[in-house]
């Protein structure tokens, strides 16, 4: 079966039950293998190409972040997460001083008096205190960095629900 | 504003072709037959290196899994609520793991306090597809921390204003 022979109304829920079957199934354990996208194949019963084309058209939708590794936080490079509280008719001019640093990762508005909220990353810790340093210069707000101390999460992705009034697992 | 230690790199697990390996894998592997060969003759590594390479990084955790990474926000997932947590020390690792552990908190991460303006030294990443949802699931760790939440926020996001993988040279 091929990803062009799906779409009909009778293969749609098939479709949707497969891209489920992969967006939740293969969170961990991508096969570190010649063939993983075969190997996936395998286990869902289809062909290693319909894999493969799924996957791209998910990657095209921008459904899918991506197929690799999520790497541990602070083991490569040091990283922090860091607050500012911005007034609010400065939050769009220093949300994009921030944003345009290439060591910030994600920004995010939040509602709070801490409203600004970033991860930054860097090779070392000194890199990563002269960044923030240069920031706070730069918008004249005061960064608390919040550095992780330690990790609890037991990390095997994330279960979705993409299917209305099905099953979640 | 300074990081401290514990944000320390511990890079001395890693050498110089491990580091050119998360560098090329990092923003996805190919959606081709061979990616992890396709990985190596970028690199100019033999596959087997690649892959035995990647299965060390792996069992000491500097790769937390390896899967499909969907884009939650893509699938509707568009409510996320940072949970912030006033914990007694003492009571920290024990409770953590607990929060942790439960499958729609996506990080879980012990920081520091920074007071008198920040009491709260657990961080849980919750999602939902609606902000009743976070609520909701809030509402379920704040009843199994029981007396030891010396109190909560949630902080829910307005805006996403950068988001990449992460980025090492």
């Amino acid at each position: 079966m091929t990803v062009e022979s799906i779409g009909h109304n009778e293969t749609r829920q098939y479709k949707t039950e497969l891209i489920q079957q992969l967006l939740n199934e293969f969170q961990h354990d991508f096969p570190l293998s010649a063939t993983p996208y075969a190997d996936i194949a395998s286990k869902l019963g289809v062909t290693e190409q319909t894999v493969i084309d799924l996957l791209s058209e998910l990657n095209d939708q921008k459904i899918l972040s991506r197929v690799g590794a999520v790497f541990r936080p602070n083991r490569v490079g040091a990283s922090t997460l860091a607050a500012m509280a911005v007034p609010e008719h400065k939050l769009e001019e220093v949300a994009d001083i921030i944003s345009s640093y290439p060591a910030v990762n994600h920004n995010y508005e939040r509602e709070h008096h801490f409203n600004l909220w970033f991860v930054a990353t860097a090779e070392n810790v000194e890199q990563l205190n002269a960044i923030l340093a240069d920031m706070e210069q730069k918008t004249e707000i005061r960064i608390l960095s919040l550095p992780m101390e330690k990790d609890y999460h037991i990390d095997l992705g994330f279960p979705l629900q993409l299917i209305q009034g099905g099953h979640h697992d | 504003m300074t990081v401290k230690p514990l944000a320390m790199t511990e890079t001395s697990e890693i050498d110089a072709i491990d580091r050119q390996i998360i560098a090329a894998t990092q923003s996805g592997l190919p959606l081709s037959r061979n990616p992890y060969h396709d990985i190596a003759r970028q690199l100019d590594l033999d596959v087997n290196d690649v892959l035995q390479r990647m299965q060390n990084m792996l069992d000491n955790g500097i790769i937390r899994r390896i899967g499909v990474i969907p884009n939650h926000y893509k699938l509707g997932y568009k409510s996320n609520g940072m949970s912030v947590w006033n914990i007694p020390e003492e009571k920290i690792s024990q409770l953590g793991k607990l929060v942790g552990a439960l499958d729609f908190v996506s990080h879980c991460y012990q920081r520091p306090r920074f007071l008198p303006e920040w009491p709260y030294n657990l961080f849980a990443m919750v999602h939902g597809k609606t902000h009743d949802e976070v609520i909701e699931k809030v509402a379920t760790i704040a009843a199994l921390l029981g007396d030891d939440n010396r109190g909560h926020k949630i902080l829910f996001s307005t805006k996403i204003l950068k988001k990449t993988g992460l980025r090492i040279r």
